[in-house]
């Protein structure tokens, strides 16, 4: 098994999640993660989907997923030709003692400090997976109260964009 | 509206601008437009049951003059009519049904349509755009329920986007790869007012549908075709769908490769052919699955490698390459790894292949198969079809369906219901031109037979339809027998009547030691018959005729052919014949569930010993 980003150009219409996390749960995939926004077109959305698969069953999910009449265009981002962001806000216990330790691991990791009370403080940090993750085994220690992550979103490398000919299709004056 | 006309294919949506910009507008309803919309279609037939929020829709129906309306008798009635309408024609069939259960109704044939692909549309009410979500009267969300079985479905929010709703869903049901499409509207959508103008703009970016097939790849199959030694074109669905038979023959005849049809393609390839193996799977010819696992090419044609024609799916064919076209890109590697993976309407892709093999025997390279056929050519002559007449001179339900096939007039089209009568109407009946054959094949749904033959008879009127239904499936939808005897749709039904659910009861034989838990039919626990004469109650003659129908009956071997001529001389009513058969007869050969196809159970006099000594 292995990790797969996938791009997936939408029509921004009702119900379209509801076909997408419906048709890999009834194939038998699971989902990693899932973030959804529209794009620089208000007509398309663009949904990242992460998941754990083997190869030939990728291409099974992908080839379905072209099926969906609503789905423009998938593309799959490899690791090397893409930048990866997730935003995670965690509430990490903290008194006086710990408080400038703490922000110390903040400052390290280019993270921010978003709200400060006198029993916590809330950070907000974006970067790839991995990064994030070697955060919060920074700030384990102190406690984490909350934790709340958002799904990966991706963008491929360059200057080609992957919507480029999805949005020419939808051009109604051609 | 081309979308209707048979073999037409759209490989892109119409162009978003430069239609008619002076089409005249009409005033309307929604109900009007949508009445409109399907009249333009070339919707000529609905099979349907008005209710509360389909209601509007029904005023406008009165009125038109080229849409007919059959008014069913449940709505799974309408979904299998629809769909047997679309099997026999070639066009996309339509139901209609009220919100609620009017609609879940429609779900068992709608998930049947998508398994076999199969091009419906199925138009439904919604409660009041208001009123969705608050669990209002007979509120179901069918949209959200067919997601998973429909190819697309579409809830209208507005009646101005009624007719381009209904051209898309026509076109996305009959293109591509064909499917069931629903359309639920609300019931205020249907009020309001609205224009009408004809034809909409279709509008769908994401919907394009591959159907020429790529050079290279067709060139790489036919020299794998001339090369092969041992080849096979194993024939689906798809090419019937495609309108590829004439395309097909061509090809098998030019390369004088062996050819198996799967049961959704009876008739596809002239059962009499020479060339020709018979059915391929669990209950296929010998030759047939012994071809596929001996075979070092396997040519796939519209067909998925479901798996009950691969059996074991790590064992089959260990020995072929795969060429697998199919219009479906989902559908290729999805099974079995391909080596050539073709994707293209098999119509396109046959007569390029044709075209590709020709080039490689110009240039002096084809295919010798003479040791090949003198394999198949034994297998064929020592298993063939067959079956034992019963000692103790009741009828054999395969010989009745056998002298149903051989006393039919020409072009007659067969419609079964599913379990052991569906595999000896497969076995026992000649299929010579495509769309002969109506059956449910991928669902496998029970009562299929009765409203499918409805549906083509109304499709086709001046032939001769034939159900061949089991007394379990007969008694899950009769009830359209009192549609055909009130709308003029005579059709034929032949109930195999053995008294019991035989293919259920086949594997108790074979497999729960004959303990037949809940396969009888013909009596209860605590009303226990003695010998088993078939199912009685209910009478099914009596049924019959109290449903406006001619009922008859059979027992004895020595009337049958006359009972066969007397119902096909009957054409102003519909006829139901109810032939009392063997209870023990089975259906061989036979390749048990979740073994390997090389595990083949014997064929006729070579059943292997279950030690139960009892059958015939």
């Amino acid at each position: 098994m292995s990790k797969h980003t996938l791009s997936v150009l939408v029509e921004n219409t009702p119900g379209i999640l509801a076909r997408i996390a419906a048709l890999f749960s009834r194939r038998g995939f699971n989902i990693d993660s899932l973030a959804v926004g529209v794009t620089e077109h208000p007509d398309i959305s663009r949904i990242t989907i992460v998941v754990n698969v083997e190869e030939l069953p990728l291409e099974q999910v992908t080839k379905q997923l072209n099926k969906l009449v609503n789905v423009l265009k998938i593309v799959e981002l490899e690791d090397g030709q893409a930048i990866q962001r997730e935003l995670v806000l965690v509430k990490v216990r903290a008194d006086n003692e710990t408080r400038s330790q703490i922000v110390e691991i903040v400052q390290l990791f280019r993270a921010k400090t978003v709200d400060v009370s006198p029993e916590a403080v809330t950070i907000e940090a974006t970067g790839s997976s991995d990064k994030l993750e070697a955060m919060l085994r920074m700030l384990e220690p102190y406690g984490i109260k909350e934790l709340v992550q958002s799904g990966t979103i991706a963008i491929g490398r360059g200057a080609r964009s992957i919507t480029d000919r999805s949005l020419r299709s939808l051009d109604r004056s051609a | 509206m081309t979308e209707q006309a048979p073999g037409s294919h759209h490989p892109q949506p119409r162009p978003r601008s430069g239609g008619p910009q002076s089409a005249p507008v009409e005033h309307v309803t929604g109900a009007q437009s949508l009445i409109r919309s399907l009249e333009e279609v070339g919707a000529d037939t609905v099979f349907g049951i008005p209710g509360g929020t389909i209601l509007p829709a029904y005023d406008p129906m009165m009125d038109s003059s080229t849409v007919r309306h059959v008014l069913v008798r449940h709505e799974q009635g309408a979904g299998h009519a629809a769909t047997g309408y679309a099997q026999a024609t070639g066009r996309v069939g339509v139901c209609m049904a009220t919100s609620g259960p009017g609609a879940t109704n429609l779900v068992t044939p709608i998930g049947d349509a998508h398994m076999d692909s199969v091009p419906i549309v199925a138009i439904t009410g919604q409660v009041a755009s208001k009123a969705i979500g608050t669990d209002a009267f007979q509120e179901a969300d069918i949209c959200g329920i067919t997601m998973p079985i429909t190819k697309h479905n579409f809830l209208v929010t507005k009646a101005e986007d009624i007719p381009r709703t209904i051209a898309e869903a026509f076109h996305i049901a009959s293109t591509g790869r064909p499917g069931p499409v629903l359309v639920d509207i609300p019931k205020d959508v249907l009020q309001a007012r609205t224009t009408f103008s004809w034809p909409p703009q279709i509008d769908l970016p994401g919907y394009r549908p591959v159907t020429k097939p790529h050079a290279k790849q067709i060139r790489e199959a036919a020299r794998l075709i001339t090369q092969a030694e041992r080849p096979v074109l194993y024939v689906g669905g798809g090419v019937i769908k495609a309108q590829a038979t004439a395309e097909l023959k061509v090809l098998a005849e030019l390369t004088g490769a062996p050819v198996t049809t799967t049961l959704m393609a009876l008739g596809a390839f002239p059962d009499s052919h020479h060339l020709h193996l018979g059915m391929p799977g669990m209950h296929g010819t010998v030759a047939a699955v012994t071809a596929l696992q001996k075979a070092d090419l396997i040519v796939a044609l519209g067909a998925r490698f479901d798996d009950r024609v691969t059996g074991k799916l790590d064992s089959f064919a260990p020995f072929a390459k795969i060429v697998h076209a199919d219009i479906d890109p989902a559908e290729i590697g999805k099974n079995r790894a391909a080596d050539v993976p073709i994707v293209g309407d098999a119509r396109e892709v046959l007569a390029d292949l044709v075209v590709a093999v020709q080039a490689e025997h110009d240039a002096g390279r084809a295919g010798d198969y003479t040791g090949w056929w003198e394999d198949l050519n034994r297998w064929r002559e020592t298993y063939p079809l067959g079956y034992d007449q019963p000692t103790d001179g009741s009828l054999s339900p395969q010989q009745v369906i056998q002298r149903i096939g051989q006393l039919a007039p020409e072009d007659t089209i067969f419609a079964a219901g599913v379990g052991q009568h569906q595999m000896w109407a497969a076995h026992f009946i000649d299929y010579e031109t495509p769309a002969t054959w109506l059956n449910s094949g991928g669902a496998g749904t029970m009562g299929y037979a009765v409203p499918a033959a409805m549906g083509a008879k109304a499709g086709v009127e001046g032939r001769t339809v034939w159900a061949i239904d089991g007394d379990g499936c007969f008694q899950m939808t009769n009830q359209e027998l009192a549609t055909c005897a009130l709308n003029n749709i005579p059709i034929k039904v032949a109930i195999i009547n053995n008294g019991a659910l035989g293919m259920v009861r086949q594997w108790q034989t074979l497999f729960y030691n004959q303990r037949y838990s809940n396969t009888v039919l013909h009596s209860g626990p605590d009303t226990p018959v003695q010998r088993n004469l078939g199912t009685r109650v209910p009478d099914f003659v009596k049924l019959s005729e109290a449903m406006g129908c001619v009922g008859l009956r059979c027992e004895d071997p020595a009337d049958l052919d006359a009972v066969i001529e007397k119902a096909n001389a009957i054409n102003d009513r519909p006829v139901v014949v109810d032939f009392i058969v063997h209870e023990d007869a089975m259906v061989w050969p036979m390749v048990a569930a979740g073994t390997s196809n090389d595990e083949i159970l014997a064929a006729r006099d070579t059943r292997p010993d279950f030690g139960d000594g009892e059958d015939d």
